[in-house]
């Protein structure tokens, strides 16, 4: 397990290129760095300055190397590099809240952004004015959009809300792709249908993040009342919650058919598996602190304690987690969503840990992944 | 100017109930549980079997009830039994409910903290420790999220 401290400052959201060589993050500001690895250091290579607002949602499309970044000042930028220097280009979302979120499309000729004004905005270019178009989903969205996922089948995209509840809707664009084949979800996927819809019902919170599996099958989501749920589309429509007795988790992800991989507010990720009857058991939390090693406080160190801290004792102030605040973004590092190797978290206190499941499974007994 | 600036009487207005894009909760008015019985588990309380009383009190919360007359009256029942424990048989009673039972008592428990009584606060926070021992902070978070309320 690899930290690297960028700054002090929160990191909102990062994205990876291809090859995570290079990674694009925001330090909760109006701006987009981009790090270069260059031996066990990170080196800051460009710095993206276009919006005007908070950066909420960055995306990186690992073929056609664009960065796509949506912000609290209600634009959304397309970035091409050219001659080594990133040039963005507007896209008018027409929102009139803040954009939350947003992801390329698997196949990279669209992309969603889900905003404050409870709506999606997907994105598709037109060649023939040259410029990007958007097209709205609205109904039944009755809050803000946090977080959005796509399906391996590049036309449907899961949601998930503030109005408690997580969806699956159709994001097809007949301009840009051809008419898609039946799937779990449905077969019928006219622009802005609601293929299915999961939650609510008097129970649960704001739904933080949402994952399809490789398959595009089964279906995972975070919520603010402490629980993960999984639905497999292929076995009926009654998804399997799991209440859980940790914080509130704020990003999940599919990293292999059964297993998910969840972190948030305790500062540490979880490992969730879905067996073959889409039930949901919790396996083991991912950071396990060694022992600690209780050291001999020396004579001195002891009346320095007294004199700064009136305490005579050796409290370490610091989490015992690695990341020291809230996790907010779990990303692939290694591998795909059918097996992954290793992963990536950032969060609030600017770190930035890659996780290897190989140490994992090591260090921790009897942690397999299936 | 003087004249209106005098007037308060816009203050009472409620401006979020005129707003278009306010959210309503789809509430389901369907199965509406009346609570827990009074009598029966008075009786189970005076002969002294109160692990059953406890496992009554917690059926049929009236979680979809607006009407807060049944919310109080079982609120009522529910802390008549926890009080009513001795404290060493607190941690056999949580260990026997499941999940979803922990987060109930964890609702009737934070509901008995609103309005302290002499010897309440004791026992509720001995019930307290105990139910956080299973529940862990996600049953208190579900209890603060909770849209139905007991």
């Amino acid at each position: 397990m690899s930290l690297h401290q960028f700054l002090l400052e929160p990191i909102t959201c990062h994205a990876w290129n291809r090859d995570r060589t290079q990674i694009a993050i925001s330090p909760n500001n109006h701006e987009v760095h981009i790090y270069q690895k260059s031996g066990n250091q990170w080196v800051k290579s460009h710095e993206l300055k276009e919006h005007n607002g908070h950066i909420t949602g960055i995306d990186w499309a690992p073929k056609s190397d664009r960065i796509v970044t949506c912000g609290a000042d209600r634009n959304a930028y397309v970035w091409s590099l050219k001659d080594g220097v990133w040039k963005p280009t507007l896209v008018i979302l027409r929102i009139n809240r803040a954009a939350t979120f947003v992801k390329w499309s698997p196949l990279e000729n669209k992309f969603a952004v889900g905003s404050g004004a409870r709506l999606i905005s997907v994105c598709y270019f037109e060649s023939d004015n040259d410029w990007w178009v958007s097209k709205h989903i609205k109904k039944p969205i009755r809050s803000t959009v946090l977080s959005l996922d796509w399906h391996p089948n590049n036309v449907l995209l899961a949601a998930g809300s503030c109005d408690f509840k997580c969806r699956v809707f159709s994001a097809y664009i007949k301009e840009v792709e051809e008419k898609p084949g039946p799937t779990p979800w449905g077969s019928k996927m006219p622009f802005g249908a609601v293929l299915a819809e999961f939650g609510g019902a008097g129970g649960g919170g704001w739904v933080h993040s949402v994952s399809f599996s490789s398959s595009g099958n089964r279906l995972a989501w975070v919520s603010h009342d402490s629980t993960v749920t999984v639905v497999d589309g292929t076995k009926g429509s009654t998804p399997s919650q799991l209440k859980t007795e940790f914080l509130p988790l704020l990003s999940v992800l599919f990293i292999s058919e059964n297993s998910v991989v969840a972190a948030g507010h305790d500062c540490c990720p979880m490992l969730f598996r879905c067996d073959d009857g889409g039930s949901l058991t919790f396996v083991s939390k991912l950071d396990l602190p060694k022992a600690s090693i209780t050291r001999n406080i020396s004579a001195m160190e002891r009346f320095r304690n007294m004199d700064k801290r009136a305490t005579t004792e050796d409290r370490n102030t610091a989490l015992e987690t690695l990341h020291q605040n809230s996790i907010t973004q779990v990303s692939i590092y290694e591998g795909d969503q059918r097996d992954c190797r290793k992963f990536c978290t950032t969060g609030i206190d600017g770190a930035m840990t890659i996780w290897d499941f190989k140490s994992l499974e090591a260090s921790i007994q009897g942690l397999r992944i299936m | 100017m003087a004249k209106n600036t005098l007037s308060s009487r816009f203050r009472k207005l409620d401006i979020d109930e005129f707003d278009e894009n306010k959210f309503v909760d789809d509430h389901d008015e369907a199965v509406d549980n009346q609570g827990p019985d009074a009598t029966e588990i008075d009786n189970l309380i005076r002969i002294g079997d109160t692990m059953t009383a406890f496992q009554l009190a917690l059926r049929n919360p009236p979680l979809n009830t607006k009407n807060p007359a049944i919310k109080e009256r079982a609120l009522a029942i529910v802390l008549r039994v926890l009080t009513s424990f001795k404290s060493s048989d607190i941690e056999p009673a949580v260990k026997s409910l499941d999940r979803s039972g922990v987060d109930l008592l964890m609702k009737y428990i934070y509901r008995g903290f609103e309005k302290p009584s002499d010897n309440s606060s004791a026992i509720l926070l001995q019930w307290h420790e105990k139910a956080f021992a299973v529940g862990g902070l996600g049953s208190i978070v579900r209890v603060l999220t909770a849209r139905k309320t007991v």
